[in-house]
């Protein structure tokens, strides 16, 4: 099945779930990262031009250590560059955890290499042709860019008399039955009666009375009675 | 047990865990908990993965587990995160580190050496015999640029005549810029199956021996060699090494011997990393001496005794540097 999903088992012997980030979304992120480079380097060639010979080295001094070390900076840090929060991607090492300083130098100076033929082609190759969409500087640092996920805040179970579901039901159809009902709050009543309606036979109600015994058996499945 | 009571009975432990990684996860000047709260990161962590364990097994909501996995994740990002660098590693890196990782990967340097200097001390030979050779190598307008920043009546030699006005701060940034950025270059260009690598050091032999060559041929030895010798003990050398840690790479991906292509790239690019940041840093000294010392007024005596020095200092320090505490890495 094609999937971003990628997991990795820590020592703990859990298995941590990352999504992957594509190419579309590392493009949009790098355009913002240029766009902030870009505004930084006006502002200095604006005030340097004041200072002469010595602004002119402190100008393009900084140029370059802009230019390579830019995204260094943000990453040692917090793992993501402005352009990458903006976007909601970071950078992370192949087991999950947050890179160290030897692993993004390596990625960001070996962005030189990718950067070729023009604007990244050997890195969108290499994106493309890899399974973790990792570009050339990602294969030699052993890091991977992933979704920053938080997930939606928990929406409390809604409140019903615990009625005990009709026959067995399958591990997986009660585990449905309670996803079903954290969800009922983010989702419009036509739309719940709607999803309710499909199991019209196991509840033998309709509309939002099937919605209230869905709630009522999902209650069962979480405390008893 | 039900989902609810086991909810009911762990939420404290995950509200305990969810400050305190609120609070790691601050910037370290803003954290506000005491050392020894935080100090029950990883049994809390442990038991919220057992906890994490439990609700999959159970098929608890799937809310729950996204909930639960959050926390681990967080756990294990705050748990274990490498240790920062500090000013002691870069001293020892200095002193010790780079120049034993040279020594460990000296057949790199040496090849890297012959691709860059057998094509310099051909070409260069070629160009001081014959005249027109030169212009196979640069273009009409970079041999008079060249020849117009050694000439001798030039008062800065070194420096283009038409950019009489730049100051040596400003070509010390200049160098900066362009030095380490050639040599990240050939760095980077290792991945490429070598292919960057090597073009980089053949075409920068080839260029500085054609240069050499031709403003020998000329009689500008008096203006080239004095600004060249100060800085290029510094500088070819660091150019040499950028390319050992790229030719690193490309050994990797190409012959990467018992492990996957991947693997062996990962753990020889550490490595190559450090050559290359050494080798920054000698860029930089280079810029300095580039910059302030190789294009002034002092007499060409002095000016190749301080090169010879140079090459003597950067021989030992590359040769003898971190030799003496044996496994002690």
């Amino acid at each position: 099945m094609l999937d971003t999903s990628r997991s990795y088992e820590t020592p703990e012997g859990i298995r941590l779930e990352m999504h992957i980030a594509g190419p579309v979304v590392r493009a949009w992120a790098w355009a913002i990262d240029f766009a902030i480079r870009a505004g930084i380097y006006l502002v200095f060639s604006i005030t340097m031009g004041f200072f002469g010979g010595l602004g002119m080295a402190v100008m393009l001094i900084s140029f370059f250590l802009i230019e390579w070390f830019y995204p260094v900076l943000f990453e040692v840090r917090t793992g993501a560059t402005p352009g990458k929060k903006a976007m909601g991607i970071q950078v992370v090492h192949d087991n999950g955890t947050p890179v160290s300083w030897s692993s993004s130098l390596i990625r960001n100076l070996v962005r030189a290499a990718d950067f070729l033929p023009f604007l990244y082609g050997f890195g969108l190759l290499a994106m493309l042709a890899n399974r973790d969409f990792k570009r050339l500087g990602d294969m030699a640092a052993g890091t991977l860019v992933v979704y920053l996920e938080t997930p939606p805040a928990r929406q409390a179970l809604p409140a019903a008399d615990p009625i005990p579901p009709p026959g067995d039901l399958y591990v997986e159809e009660q585990r449905t039955l309670l996803a079903f009902s954290e969800r009922t709050s983010i989702l419009t009543p036509d739309r719940s009666a709607e999803l309710a309606d499909i199991l019209s036979e196991l509840t033998d109600k309709q509309g939002a009375e099937g919605v209230k015994r869905l709630h009522a058996y999902a209650n069962y499945l979480a405390q008893g009675r | 047990m039900r989902q609810l009571g086991f909810e009911d009975q762990n939420r404290p432990q995950w509200d305990e865990l969810k400050a305190l990684l609120g609070d790691l996860e601050r910037p370290r000047r803003k954290r506000s908990l005491a050392a020894e709260n935080l100090g029950h990161l990883p049994r809390l962590y442990r038991q919220v993965c057992n906890h994490y364990a439990l609700a999959r097994s159970r098929r608890y909501s799937p809310a729950l587990e996204a909930e639960l996995h959050d926390l681990v994740l967080r756990g294990h990002r705050c748990l274990y995160r490498q240790g920062g660098a500090s000013l002691w590693r870069l001293i020892t890196f200095i002193t010790t580190g780079f120049p034993r990782t040279l020594r460990r990967n000296a057949r790199y340097f040496w090849l890297a050496s012959a691709l860059f200097l057998v094509p310099a001390l051909l070409v260069g030979g070629y160009c001081y015999s014959k005249p027109e050779l030169i212009y196979s190598v640069l273009d009409e307008e970079q041999v008079s640029d060249v020849e117009g920043m050694y000439d001798p009546l030039n008062r800065k030699p070194g420096r283009s005549p038409e950019r009489g006005s730049e100051t040596d701060f400003m070509m010390f940034g200049y160098y900066i810029a362009n030095n380490i950025g050639i040599g990240f270059r050939t760095f980077a260009g290792g991945v490429l199956f070598g292919v960057g690598t090597v073009l980089l050091l053949l075409f920068n032999g080839v260029v500085l021996g054609g240069i050499a060559g031709h403003l020998t041929r000329l009689g500008y030895h008096e203006t080239f060699w004095p600004f060249v010798s100060g800085h290029g003990a510094l500088e070819l050398t660091a150019i040499v090494i950028c390319g050992a840690a790229g030719l690193m790479l490309a050994h990797a991906i190409l012959a990467p011997g018992q492990l996957t292509r991947l693997e062996a790239l990962r753990k020889k690019a550490a490595d190559a990393l450090e050559l290359v940041l050494g080798a920054a840093l000698m860029l930089l000294m280079a810029a300095f001496i580039e910059a302030f010392w190789s294009s002034s007024g002092v007499p060409t005596g002095a000016k190749y005794s301080i090169a010879a020095l140079l090459w003597l200092l950067v021989i030992a320090y590359l040769v003898f540097a971190g030799a003496l505490r044996r496994g002690s890495r």
